[in-house]
Protein backbone atom coordinates (compact mmCIF):
# COMPACT_ATOMS: atom_id res chain seq x y z
CA UNK A 1 0.00 0.00 0.00
CA UNK A 2 2.83 2.34 0.84
CA UNK A 3 4.20 4.35 -2.05
CA UNK A 4 7.95 4.06 -2.28
CA UNK A 5 9.86 6.87 -3.89
CA UNK A 6 13.15 8.66 -3.47
CA UNK A 7 14.22 8.85 0.15
CA UNK A 8 13.20 12.17 1.69
CA UNK A 9 15.96 14.60 2.55
CA UNK A 10 16.05 17.37 5.12
CA UNK A 11 17.69 20.51 3.81
CA UNK A 12 18.31 24.04 5.02
CA UNK A 13 16.60 25.91 2.21
CA UNK A 14 17.22 29.59 1.48
CA UNK A 15 14.17 31.75 1.02
CA UNK A 16 14.74 32.71 -2.61
CA UNK A 17 11.63 34.84 -3.05
CA UNK A 18 8.36 35.65 -1.33
CA UNK A 19 5.48 36.76 -3.55
CA UNK A 20 2.58 38.32 -1.69
CA UNK A 21 -0.71 37.44 -3.40
CA UNK A 22 -3.16 39.06 -0.97
CA UNK A 23 -3.48 39.96 2.69
CA UNK A 24 -3.61 36.21 3.49
CA UNK A 25 -1.86 34.36 0.68
CA UNK A 26 1.73 34.21 -0.53
CA UNK A 27 4.03 32.02 -2.58
CA UNK A 28 7.33 31.21 -0.90
CA UNK A 29 10.21 29.99 -3.05
CA UNK A 30 12.66 27.73 -1.22
CA UNK A 31 16.04 26.78 -2.64
CA UNK A 32 15.96 23.01 -2.34
CA UNK A 33 17.33 21.44 -5.53
CA UNK A 34 17.35 17.86 -4.17
CA UNK A 35 13.67 18.06 -3.27
CA UNK A 36 12.80 19.88 -6.49
CA UNK A 37 14.46 17.12 -8.50
CA UNK A 38 12.63 14.29 -6.74
CA UNK A 39 9.16 15.73 -6.07
CA UNK A 40 6.19 14.25 -7.91
CA UNK A 41 2.80 15.97 -8.31
CA UNK A 42 0.79 15.71 -5.09
CA UNK A 43 3.76 15.15 -2.79
CA UNK A 44 4.44 17.44 0.14
CA UNK A 45 7.21 18.85 2.30
CA UNK A 46 7.39 19.47 6.06
CA UNK A 47 8.59 23.01 6.76
CA UNK A 48 10.00 24.31 10.05
CA UNK A 49 9.37 28.03 9.85
CA UNK A 50 11.28 29.24 12.91
CA UNK A 51 14.38 27.92 14.64
CA UNK A 52 13.26 27.83 18.28
CA UNK A 53 10.70 25.84 20.26
CA UNK A 54 7.73 28.08 19.48
CA UNK A 55 6.26 27.23 17.06
CA UNK A 56 7.68 23.77 17.63
CA UNK A 57 6.41 21.47 14.91
CA UNK A 58 6.82 21.52 11.18
CA UNK A 59 3.84 22.05 8.92
CA UNK A 60 2.97 20.15 5.75
CA UNK A 61 2.76 21.98 2.42
CA UNK A 62 2.10 20.63 -1.04
CA UNK A 63 4.87 21.32 -3.50
CA UNK A 64 3.28 24.10 -5.60
CA UNK A 65 5.89 24.60 -8.32
CA UNK A 66 9.24 23.10 -9.27
CA UNK A 67 11.52 25.91 -10.46
CA UNK A 68 14.36 25.33 -12.89
CA UNK A 69 17.39 27.26 -14.06
CA UNK A 70 18.08 28.22 -17.68
CA UNK A 71 19.61 24.81 -18.30
CA UNK A 72 16.45 23.12 -17.09
CA UNK A 73 17.92 21.79 -13.85
CA UNK A 74 15.60 21.91 -10.81
CA UNK A 75 16.74 24.55 -8.32
CA UNK A 76 13.86 25.32 -6.00
CA UNK A 77 10.31 24.54 -4.98
CA UNK A 78 7.57 26.94 -4.11
CA UNK A 79 4.74 26.54 -1.61
CA UNK A 80 1.34 28.22 -1.65
CA UNK A 81 0.65 29.52 1.83
CA UNK A 82 -2.45 30.88 3.54
CA UNK A 83 -1.89 32.74 6.78
CA UNK A 84 -3.96 31.14 9.55
CA UNK A 85 -1.62 30.60 12.54
CA UNK A 86 1.89 31.21 13.88
CA UNK A 87 3.78 29.03 11.37
CA UNK A 88 1.85 30.23 8.34
CA UNK A 89 2.38 33.83 9.53
CA UNK A 90 6.15 33.24 9.69
CA UNK A 91 5.97 31.85 6.17
CA UNK A 92 3.85 34.79 5.02
CA UNK A 93 6.38 37.29 6.37
CA UNK A 94 9.56 35.34 5.52
CA UNK A 95 12.33 37.48 4.04
CA UNK A 96 14.77 36.76 1.25
CA UNK A 97 17.92 35.21 2.72
CA UNK A 98 16.22 33.51 5.67
CA UNK A 99 16.62 29.76 5.92
CA UNK A 100 14.08 27.08 6.76
CA UNK A 101 14.39 23.35 7.36
CA UNK A 102 12.49 21.57 4.59
CA UNK A 103 11.93 17.80 4.67
CA UNK A 104 10.72 16.00 1.58
CA UNK A 105 9.45 14.98 -0.81
CA UNK A 106 6.92 13.02 1.21
CA UNK A 107 3.77 10.99 0.65
CA UNK A 108 2.05 9.23 -2.19
CA UNK A 109 1.62 11.40 -5.31
CA UNK A 110 -1.24 11.64 -7.79
CA UNK A 111 -1.38 8.89 -10.40
CA UNK A 112 -1.55 10.69 -13.75
CA UNK A 113 -3.88 9.38 -16.45
CA UNK A 114 -3.11 9.01 -20.15
CA UNK A 115 -5.16 10.09 -23.19
CA UNK A 116 -7.91 9.68 -24.14
CA UNK A 117 -8.84 10.10 -20.46
CA UNK A 118 -9.33 13.68 -19.37
CA UNK A 119 -8.18 15.08 -16.03
CA UNK A 120 -10.62 17.21 -14.07
CA UNK A 121 -8.90 18.95 -11.19
CA UNK A 122 -11.06 20.39 -8.42
CA UNK A 123 -9.45 22.98 -6.15
CA UNK A 124 -10.86 24.92 -3.22
CA UNK A 125 -8.89 27.90 -1.85
CA UNK A 126 -5.35 26.97 -0.86
CA UNK A 127 -6.17 23.49 -2.22
CA UNK A 128 -4.93 24.84 -5.55
CA UNK A 129 -1.42 23.97 -4.38
CA UNK A 130 -0.82 20.47 -5.84
CA UNK A 131 -2.36 21.20 -9.24
CA UNK A 132 0.33 23.32 -10.89
CA UNK A 133 2.75 20.39 -10.98
CA UNK A 134 -0.01 17.92 -11.82
CA UNK A 135 -1.20 20.07 -14.72
CA UNK A 136 2.35 20.30 -16.09
CA UNK A 137 2.78 16.54 -15.81
CA UNK A 138 -0.57 15.85 -17.49
CA UNK A 139 0.22 18.34 -20.24
CA UNK A 140 3.47 16.54 -20.97
CA UNK A 141 1.48 13.31 -21.40
CA UNK A 142 -0.92 15.00 -23.79
CA UNK A 143 -3.86 14.75 -21.40
CA UNK A 144 -6.58 17.36 -21.78
CA UNK A 145 -7.24 18.91 -18.38
CA UNK A 146 -9.74 21.23 -16.73
CA UNK A 147 -9.36 23.08 -13.44
CA UNK A 148 -12.52 23.65 -11.40
CA UNK A 149 -11.34 26.31 -8.99
CA UNK A 150 -13.44 27.82 -6.22
CA UNK A 151 -12.59 30.60 -3.78
CA UNK A 152 -14.38 32.93 -1.39
CA UNK A 153 -14.05 35.89 -3.77
CA UNK A 154 -12.55 36.84 -7.09
CA UNK A 155 -9.39 38.38 -5.61
CA UNK A 156 -8.58 34.97 -4.13
CA UNK A 157 -8.48 33.16 -7.46
CA UNK A 158 -4.71 33.07 -7.91
CA UNK A 159 -2.23 32.12 -10.61
CA UNK A 160 -4.83 31.68 -13.34
CA UNK A 161 -2.32 32.52 -16.09
CA UNK A 162 -0.01 29.78 -14.86
CA UNK A 163 -2.77 27.27 -15.67
CA UNK A 164 -3.79 29.02 -18.90
CA UNK A 165 -0.17 28.77 -20.07
CA UNK A 166 -0.40 25.02 -19.48
CA UNK A 167 -3.52 24.86 -21.72
CA UNK A 168 -5.74 24.01 -18.78
CA UNK A 169 -9.42 24.91 -19.24
CA UNK A 170 -10.64 26.96 -16.28
CA UNK A 171 -14.04 26.75 -14.58
CA UNK A 172 -14.14 29.35 -11.82
CA UNK A 173 -16.55 29.84 -8.93
CA UNK A 174 -16.70 32.26 -6.02
CA UNK A 175 -18.83 32.12 -2.91
CA UNK A 176 -19.70 35.83 -3.20
CA UNK A 177 -20.24 35.78 -6.95
CA UNK A 178 -17.54 38.39 -7.60
CA UNK A 179 -15.93 36.25 -10.31
CA UNK A 180 -16.92 33.16 -12.24
CA UNK A 181 -20.03 31.25 -11.26
CA UNK A 182 -21.70 32.17 -7.97
CA UNK A 183 -21.56 29.27 -5.49
CA UNK A 184 -19.52 26.19 -4.76
CA UNK A 185 -17.11 24.55 -7.15
CA UNK A 186 -18.82 21.16 -6.97
CA UNK A 187 -21.92 22.50 -8.79
CA UNK A 188 -20.28 22.98 -12.22
CA UNK A 189 -18.31 19.77 -11.70
CA UNK A 190 -21.54 17.85 -11.23
CA UNK A 191 -23.13 19.39 -14.35
CA UNK A 192 -20.11 18.50 -16.48
CA UNK A 193 -20.01 14.97 -15.09
CA UNK A 194 -23.71 14.52 -15.87
CA UNK A 195 -23.19 15.76 -19.44
CA UNK A 196 -20.13 13.63 -20.21
CA UNK A 197 -20.77 10.44 -22.22
CA UNK A 198 -20.21 7.31 -20.17
CA UNK A 199 -17.65 5.96 -22.64
CA UNK A 200 -15.45 9.07 -22.37
CA UNK A 201 -13.04 8.42 -19.50
CA UNK A 202 -12.27 11.07 -16.90
CA UNK A 203 -10.26 11.12 -13.69
CA UNK A 204 -11.30 13.55 -10.97
CA UNK A 205 -8.50 15.02 -8.83
CA UNK A 206 -9.40 17.10 -5.78
CA UNK A 207 -7.74 19.16 -3.06
CA UNK A 208 -9.39 21.61 -0.70
CA UNK A 209 -11.55 21.82 2.40
CA UNK A 210 -12.86 18.54 3.79
CA UNK A 211 -16.47 19.31 2.88
CA UNK A 212 -15.48 20.01 -0.72
CA UNK A 213 -13.47 16.78 -0.89
CA UNK A 214 -16.37 14.76 0.49
CA UNK A 215 -18.81 16.35 -1.99
CA UNK A 216 -16.40 15.90 -4.90
CA UNK A 217 -15.71 12.24 -4.10
CA UNK A 218 -19.40 11.56 -3.68
CA UNK A 219 -20.37 13.30 -6.94
CA UNK A 220 -17.63 11.47 -8.84
CA UNK A 221 -18.71 8.10 -7.44
CA UNK A 222 -22.37 8.82 -8.21
CA UNK A 223 -21.43 9.41 -11.84
CA UNK A 224 -19.27 6.31 -11.95
CA UNK A 225 -15.98 8.19 -12.09
CA UNK A 226 -12.82 7.46 -10.09
CA UNK A 227 -11.38 10.22 -7.95
CA UNK A 228 -8.05 10.92 -6.29
CA UNK A 229 -8.34 13.29 -3.36
CA UNK A 230 -5.49 14.98 -1.51
CA UNK A 231 -6.53 15.14 2.14
CA UNK A 232 -5.30 17.67 4.66
CA UNK A 233 -4.75 16.65 8.26
CA UNK A 234 -2.95 18.07 11.27
CA UNK A 235 0.38 16.32 10.90
CA UNK A 236 3.11 15.88 13.51
CA UNK A 237 6.02 14.38 11.61
CA UNK A 238 5.16 13.54 7.98
CA UNK A 239 7.05 10.25 8.24
CA UNK A 240 4.57 7.86 9.87
CA UNK A 241 5.98 8.18 13.37
CA UNK A 242 3.23 9.97 15.25
CA UNK A 243 -0.06 8.55 13.91
CA UNK A 244 -1.76 11.94 14.14
CA UNK A 245 -2.84 12.40 10.51
CA UNK A 246 -5.16 9.43 10.12
CA UNK A 247 -8.10 9.07 7.73
CA UNK A 248 -10.69 6.26 7.85
CA UNK A 249 -10.21 4.27 4.65
CA UNK A 250 -11.95 1.10 3.50
CA UNK A 251 -9.62 -1.88 3.58
CA UNK A 252 -9.60 -5.17 1.71
CA UNK A 253 -11.79 -6.62 4.47
CA UNK A 254 -14.53 -4.08 3.63
CA UNK A 255 -14.13 -2.33 6.96
CA UNK A 256 -12.73 1.13 7.61
CA UNK A 257 -9.30 1.46 9.15
CA UNK A 258 -7.27 4.50 10.14
CA UNK A 259 -4.49 5.00 7.61
CA UNK A 260 -1.78 7.62 7.99
CA UNK A 261 -2.30 10.31 5.37
CA UNK A 262 1.47 11.00 5.34
CA UNK A 263 2.33 7.48 4.17
CA UNK A 264 -0.75 6.00 2.49
CA UNK A 265 -1.74 9.51 1.31
CA UNK A 266 -2.01 12.42 1.09
CA UNK A 267 -3.56 11.33 -2.23
CA UNK A 268 -6.22 8.71 -1.56
CA UNK A 269 -8.98 7.07 -3.62
CA UNK A 270 -12.06 9.22 -2.99
CA UNK A 271 -14.54 6.36 -3.01
CA UNK A 272 -12.74 4.51 -0.20
CA UNK A 273 -12.68 7.32 2.36
CA UNK A 274 -15.25 7.71 5.09
CA UNK A 275 -15.99 11.40 5.51
CA UNK A 276 -16.96 12.00 9.15
CA UNK B 1 35.11 7.44 25.27
CA UNK B 2 32.47 5.01 26.49
CA UNK B 3 28.85 5.94 25.85
CA UNK B 4 27.38 2.58 26.85
CA UNK B 5 24.93 2.27 29.70
CA UNK B 6 23.43 -0.67 31.57
CA UNK B 7 19.69 -1.25 32.09
CA UNK B 8 19.49 -4.38 34.21
CA UNK B 9 21.02 -7.18 32.17
CA UNK B 10 20.76 -5.10 29.00
CA UNK B 11 23.72 -3.10 27.73
CA UNK B 12 22.85 -0.19 25.45
CA UNK B 13 25.60 1.11 23.18
CA UNK B 14 24.52 4.62 24.10
CA UNK B 15 21.73 6.07 26.24
CA UNK B 16 19.52 7.34 23.39
CA UNK B 17 16.21 5.53 22.92
CA UNK B 18 13.51 6.54 20.47
CA UNK B 19 10.41 7.04 22.63
CA UNK B 20 7.40 4.81 22.22
CA UNK B 21 4.56 6.42 20.28
CA UNK B 22 6.94 8.85 18.61
CA UNK B 23 8.82 6.55 16.25
CA UNK B 24 6.11 4.33 14.75
CA UNK B 25 7.38 0.75 14.72
CA UNK B 26 10.87 1.99 13.90
CA UNK B 27 10.71 0.66 10.35
CA UNK B 28 9.17 3.94 9.19
CA UNK B 29 12.51 5.63 9.93
CA UNK B 30 14.81 2.83 8.80
CA UNK B 31 15.78 4.50 5.52
CA UNK B 32 16.58 7.85 7.14
CA UNK B 33 18.07 6.81 10.48
CA UNK B 34 20.63 4.10 11.18
CA UNK B 35 18.56 2.21 13.71
CA UNK B 36 21.63 0.30 14.90
CA UNK B 37 23.23 3.59 15.95
CA UNK B 38 20.54 4.16 18.58
CA UNK B 39 20.78 2.81 22.10
CA UNK B 40 17.30 1.43 21.59
CA UNK B 41 14.05 1.75 19.70
CA UNK B 42 10.88 1.70 21.83
CA UNK B 43 8.13 0.78 19.42
CA UNK B 44 4.55 1.98 19.50
CA UNK B 45 2.44 0.46 22.28
CA UNK B 46 0.98 -2.95 21.48
CA UNK B 47 -2.11 -4.66 22.79
CA UNK B 48 -2.96 -8.26 22.04
CA UNK B 49 -5.20 -7.17 19.16
CA UNK B 50 -5.40 -4.38 16.62
CA UNK B 51 -6.85 -1.03 17.66
CA UNK B 52 -8.05 1.85 15.51
CA UNK B 53 -7.44 4.62 18.05
CA UNK B 54 -9.25 7.95 18.23
CA UNK B 55 -10.59 9.95 15.27
CA UNK B 56 -8.59 12.94 14.00
CA UNK B 57 -7.73 15.59 15.06
CA UNK B 58 -5.34 13.78 17.34
CA UNK B 59 -2.73 16.45 18.05
CA UNK B 60 -2.55 20.17 18.56
CA UNK B 61 0.50 22.32 19.03
CA UNK B 62 0.94 24.24 22.31
CA UNK B 63 3.62 26.70 23.46
CA UNK B 64 6.90 24.75 23.10
CA UNK B 65 4.96 21.53 23.10
CA UNK B 66 2.12 19.49 21.76
CA UNK B 67 -0.96 17.73 23.01
CA UNK B 68 -1.81 14.30 21.68
CA UNK B 69 -4.55 11.75 22.02
CA UNK B 70 -3.83 9.08 19.45
CA UNK B 71 -5.70 6.41 21.40
CA UNK B 72 -3.05 3.70 21.05
CA UNK B 73 -3.79 2.78 17.46
CA UNK B 74 -1.81 -0.35 16.80
CA UNK B 75 -1.46 -3.56 14.84
CA UNK B 76 -1.45 -5.96 17.76
CA UNK B 77 1.42 -8.03 19.06
CA UNK B 78 1.26 -10.90 16.56
CA UNK B 79 1.26 -8.72 13.48
CA UNK B 80 4.15 -6.78 15.01
CA UNK B 81 6.17 -9.97 15.34
CA UNK B 82 5.31 -11.08 11.80
CA UNK B 83 5.46 -7.79 9.91
CA UNK B 84 7.81 -5.40 11.74
CA UNK B 85 10.21 -7.35 13.94
CA UNK B 86 12.08 -9.07 11.09
CA UNK B 87 13.09 -5.73 9.55
CA UNK B 88 14.04 -4.28 12.94
CA UNK B 89 16.26 -7.32 13.51
CA UNK B 90 17.77 -7.05 10.04
CA UNK B 91 18.61 -3.42 10.79
CA UNK B 92 20.21 -4.55 14.06
CA UNK B 93 17.99 -2.32 16.18
CA UNK B 94 17.87 -2.86 19.94
CA UNK B 95 14.14 -3.42 20.18
CA UNK B 96 12.21 -2.37 23.26
CA UNK B 97 8.55 -3.30 22.94
CA UNK B 98 6.03 -1.10 24.71
CA UNK B 99 3.15 -3.31 25.88
CA UNK B 100 -0.37 -2.38 26.89
CA UNK B 101 -3.35 -4.15 28.32
CA UNK B 102 -6.91 -3.50 29.30
CA UNK B 103 -6.61 -6.26 31.92
CA UNK B 104 -3.78 -7.76 33.90
CA UNK B 105 -4.21 -10.97 31.92
CA UNK B 106 -3.67 -9.10 28.67
CA UNK B 107 -0.34 -7.68 29.83
CA UNK B 108 0.72 -11.17 30.83
CA UNK B 109 -0.38 -12.66 27.52
CA UNK B 110 1.35 -9.99 25.43
CA UNK B 111 4.53 -10.34 27.52
CA UNK B 112 4.47 -14.12 27.12
CA UNK B 113 4.06 -13.92 23.34
CA UNK B 114 6.94 -11.44 23.04
CA UNK B 115 9.17 -13.51 25.32
CA UNK B 116 8.85 -16.40 22.87
CA UNK B 117 9.89 -14.19 19.94
CA UNK B 118 13.53 -13.78 18.94
CA UNK B 119 15.22 -10.42 18.90
CA UNK B 120 13.52 -8.41 21.64
CA UNK B 121 15.77 -6.64 24.13
CA UNK B 122 13.28 -5.47 26.75
CA UNK B 123 9.63 -4.82 27.52
CA UNK B 124 8.37 -1.39 28.51
CA UNK B 125 5.10 -1.67 30.39
CA UNK B 126 2.74 1.10 29.40
CA UNK B 127 0.77 1.74 32.58
CA UNK B 128 0.51 5.43 31.93
CA UNK B 129 -1.28 6.32 28.70
CA UNK B 130 -3.55 9.21 29.67
CA UNK B 131 -5.77 8.97 26.62
CA UNK B 132 -7.78 5.81 26.89
CA UNK B 133 -9.70 4.63 29.90
CA UNK B 134 -8.50 1.05 29.71
CA UNK B 135 -4.94 1.66 28.54
CA UNK B 136 -3.20 0.73 31.74
CA UNK B 137 -3.64 4.02 33.52
CA UNK B 138 -5.93 2.23 35.98
CA UNK B 139 -2.82 0.26 36.96
CA UNK B 140 -0.43 3.18 36.73
CA UNK B 141 -2.42 5.43 39.06
CA UNK B 142 -2.67 2.87 41.85
CA UNK B 143 0.33 1.62 43.85
CA UNK B 144 -1.17 -1.85 44.28
CA UNK B 145 -2.17 -1.91 40.60
CA UNK B 146 1.38 -1.03 39.57
CA UNK B 147 2.81 -3.67 41.91
CA UNK B 148 0.37 -6.32 40.68
CA UNK B 149 0.91 -5.80 36.95
CA UNK B 150 4.70 -5.64 37.25
CA UNK B 151 4.72 -8.76 39.44
CA UNK B 152 2.48 -10.64 37.04
CA UNK B 153 4.63 -9.80 34.02
CA UNK B 154 7.78 -10.57 36.02
CA UNK B 155 6.55 -14.13 36.54
CA UNK B 156 6.24 -14.84 32.80
CA UNK B 157 9.33 -13.25 31.28
CA UNK B 158 13.08 -13.16 31.68
CA UNK B 159 13.30 -10.04 29.51
CA UNK B 160 14.16 -6.82 31.32
CA UNK B 161 10.91 -5.05 32.20
CA UNK B 162 10.61 -1.29 32.40
CA UNK B 163 7.29 0.11 33.66
CA UNK B 164 6.63 3.52 32.08
CA UNK B 165 5.26 5.81 34.76
CA UNK B 166 2.72 8.57 34.56
CA UNK B 167 3.46 12.02 35.95
CA UNK B 168 -0.25 12.48 36.67
CA UNK B 169 0.10 11.39 40.31
CA UNK B 170 1.07 13.25 43.46
CA UNK B 171 4.22 11.25 44.20
CA UNK B 172 5.75 9.53 41.19
CA UNK B 173 8.64 8.18 43.28
CA UNK B 174 6.28 5.91 45.22
CA UNK B 175 5.28 4.31 41.90
CA UNK B 176 8.94 3.82 41.04
CA UNK B 177 9.35 2.06 44.39
CA UNK B 178 6.29 -0.14 43.83
CA UNK B 179 7.78 -1.12 40.47
CA UNK B 180 11.14 -1.91 42.05
CA UNK B 181 9.51 -3.95 44.80
CA UNK B 182 7.64 -5.95 42.17
CA UNK B 183 10.82 -6.89 40.34
CA UNK B 184 11.13 -4.28 37.59
CA UNK B 185 14.59 -3.93 36.08
CA UNK B 186 14.18 -0.20 35.52
CA UNK B 187 11.47 2.46 35.32
CA UNK B 188 10.91 4.98 32.54
CA UNK B 189 9.38 8.37 33.12
CA UNK B 190 7.60 10.57 32.34
CA UNK B 191 4.70 9.78 30.08
CA UNK B 192 2.72 12.86 29.05
CA UNK B 193 0.89 15.31 31.29
CA UNK B 194 -2.90 15.26 30.99
CA UNK B 195 -3.90 18.57 29.44
CA UNK B 196 -6.52 20.37 27.36
CA UNK B 197 -6.68 23.00 24.62
CA UNK B 198 -9.91 24.78 23.64
CA UNK B 199 -10.63 26.77 20.50
CA UNK B 200 -12.29 29.87 21.93
CA UNK B 201 -14.07 30.73 18.65
CA UNK B 202 -15.92 27.43 18.37
CA UNK B 203 -15.61 26.66 22.12
CA UNK B 204 -14.68 23.14 21.19
CA UNK B 205 -11.67 21.12 22.31
CA UNK B 206 -8.91 21.08 19.69
CA UNK B 207 -8.56 17.30 19.73
CA UNK B 208 -11.29 14.71 19.34
CA UNK B 209 -10.64 13.02 22.69
CA UNK B 210 -11.25 16.36 24.49
CA UNK B 211 -8.14 15.89 26.66
CA UNK B 212 -4.71 14.57 25.78
CA UNK B 213 -1.10 14.24 26.86
CA UNK B 214 1.28 17.20 26.82
CA UNK B 215 4.85 16.62 25.66
CA UNK B 216 7.75 18.65 24.34
CA UNK B 217 10.22 21.18 25.79
CA UNK B 218 7.44 22.80 27.86
CA UNK B 219 7.35 19.84 30.27
CA UNK B 220 11.09 19.23 30.58
CA UNK B 221 11.81 20.89 33.96
CA UNK B 222 8.95 18.98 35.61
CA UNK B 223 10.19 15.72 34.14
CA UNK B 224 13.75 16.40 35.31
CA UNK B 225 12.45 17.03 38.82
CA UNK B 226 10.53 13.75 38.77
CA UNK B 227 13.58 11.79 37.59
CA UNK B 228 15.59 13.41 40.38
CA UNK B 229 12.96 12.41 42.97
CA UNK B 230 12.88 8.82 41.74
CA UNK B 231 16.69 8.66 41.82
CA UNK B 232 16.53 9.45 45.55
CA UNK B 233 14.01 6.68 46.08
CA UNK B 234 14.96 3.60 44.02
CA UNK B 235 18.15 1.76 43.12
CA UNK B 236 17.05 0.41 39.73
CA UNK B 237 18.03 2.40 36.65
CA UNK B 238 15.78 5.19 35.41
CA UNK B 239 15.05 5.92 31.77
CA UNK B 240 14.32 9.64 31.69
CA UNK B 241 12.25 11.52 29.16
CA UNK B 242 10.14 14.62 28.70
CA UNK B 243 10.95 17.37 26.24
CA UNK B 244 14.54 16.45 25.36
CA UNK B 245 15.41 18.48 22.27
CA UNK B 246 19.21 18.57 22.28
CA UNK B 247 22.26 16.98 23.89
CA UNK B 248 22.24 19.42 26.79
CA UNK B 249 18.71 18.36 27.68
CA UNK B 250 19.67 14.68 27.55
CA UNK B 251 22.70 15.31 29.77
CA UNK B 252 20.52 17.21 32.24
CA UNK B 253 18.30 14.15 32.66
CA UNK B 254 21.33 11.93 33.18
CA UNK B 255 22.83 14.25 35.76
CA UNK B 256 19.46 14.24 37.52
CA UNK B 257 19.63 10.45 37.70
CA UNK B 258 18.60 8.91 34.38
CA UNK B 259 20.81 6.09 33.11
CA UNK B 260 19.26 6.31 29.65
CA UNK B 261 16.94 8.79 27.98
CA UNK B 262 14.13 8.70 25.47
CA UNK B 263 13.48 11.31 22.80
CA UNK B 264 10.01 11.66 21.36
CA UNK B 265 8.53 14.96 20.27
CA UNK B 266 11.90 16.32 19.11
CA UNK B 267 12.11 13.45 16.62
CA UNK B 268 8.99 14.86 14.93
CA UNK B 269 10.69 18.23 14.56
CA UNK B 270 14.02 16.78 13.44
CA UNK B 271 14.06 13.12 12.37
CA UNK B 272 17.84 13.36 11.95
CA UNK B 273 18.38 14.47 15.54
CA UNK B 274 20.15 11.28 16.69
CA UNK B 275 23.71 11.83 15.44
CA UNK B 276 23.46 15.46 16.59
CA UNK B 277 22.59 14.29 20.11
CA UNK B 278 25.47 11.82 20.15
CA UNK B 279 27.95 14.44 18.91
CA UNK B 280 26.80 16.88 21.57
CA UNK B 281 27.21 14.28 24.31
CA UNK B 282 30.68 13.34 23.11
CA UNK B 283 31.74 16.99 23.06
CA UNK B 284 30.50 17.43 26.60
CA UNK B 285 32.42 14.41 27.85
CA UNK B 286 35.55 15.66 26.15
CA UNK B 287 35.16 19.13 27.58
CA UNK B 288 34.65 17.73 31.09
CA UNK B 289 37.23 14.97 30.65
CA UNK B 290 34.81 12.22 31.53
CA UNK B 291 35.74 8.85 30.04
CA UNK B 292 32.51 6.98 30.74
CA UNK B 293 29.14 8.59 30.19
CA UNK B 294 27.64 6.27 32.79
CA UNK B 295 29.76 8.03 35.42
CA UNK B 296 27.66 11.14 34.90
CA UNK B 297 24.43 9.50 36.05
CA UNK B 298 22.92 11.02 39.17
CA UNK B 299 25.85 13.37 39.78
CA UNK B 300 23.76 16.44 40.39
CA UNK B 301 25.41 18.40 43.20
CA UNK B 302 22.83 19.92 45.49
CA UNK B 303 25.15 20.59 48.42
CA UNK B 304 26.26 24.07 47.42
CA UNK B 305 22.68 25.10 47.07
CA UNK B 306 21.92 23.77 50.56
CA UNK B 307 24.77 25.77 52.11
CA UNK B 308 23.75 28.93 50.36
CA UNK B 309 20.26 28.39 51.60
CA UNK B 310 21.39 27.92 55.19
CA UNK B 311 23.70 30.92 55.24
CA UNK B 312 21.23 33.34 53.69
Amino acid sequence: MQYTAAMPVDVWADVVANYTLSSDYNILVLGAPEIAAAAEPGQFVMVKAGTGHDPLLRRPFSVFEVLRNEGGAPTAISILNKRIGPTTTLIYTAAHGQRMAVLGPLGRPFSPVDPPAEAWMVAGGVGLAPFATLAASLGARGVRSTLFYGARRGQELFCLNLFRDLDVDLVLTTEDGSAGEHGRVVAPLERRLAARPADAPVMVYACGPEGMLAATASVATRHGRPSQVSVERVMGCGLGGCYSCVVPMRGDDGRYHHVRSCLTGPVLPGDQIRWD
Amino acid sequence: MDLSVQIGSLTLKNPLIAASGCFGYGVEYADMVDLASLGGVAVKGLFLNEREGHPAPRIVETPAGMLNAIGLQGIGVRRFIDEKLPELRARQATVIVNICGTTLDEYVEVARILSDAEGIAALELNISCPNIKEGGIQFGCSLTGTFDVVSAVRRVTKLPIIPKLTPNVTDVASFARASEDAGADAVSLVNTFLAMVIDIESRRPRISNVVGGLSGPAIRPIAVRMVYECRQTVKIPIVGMGGIADARDALEFMIAGATAVQVGTANFVDPLIWPKLLDGMRQYLERHQIARLADLVGTVDTTARDKEWISS
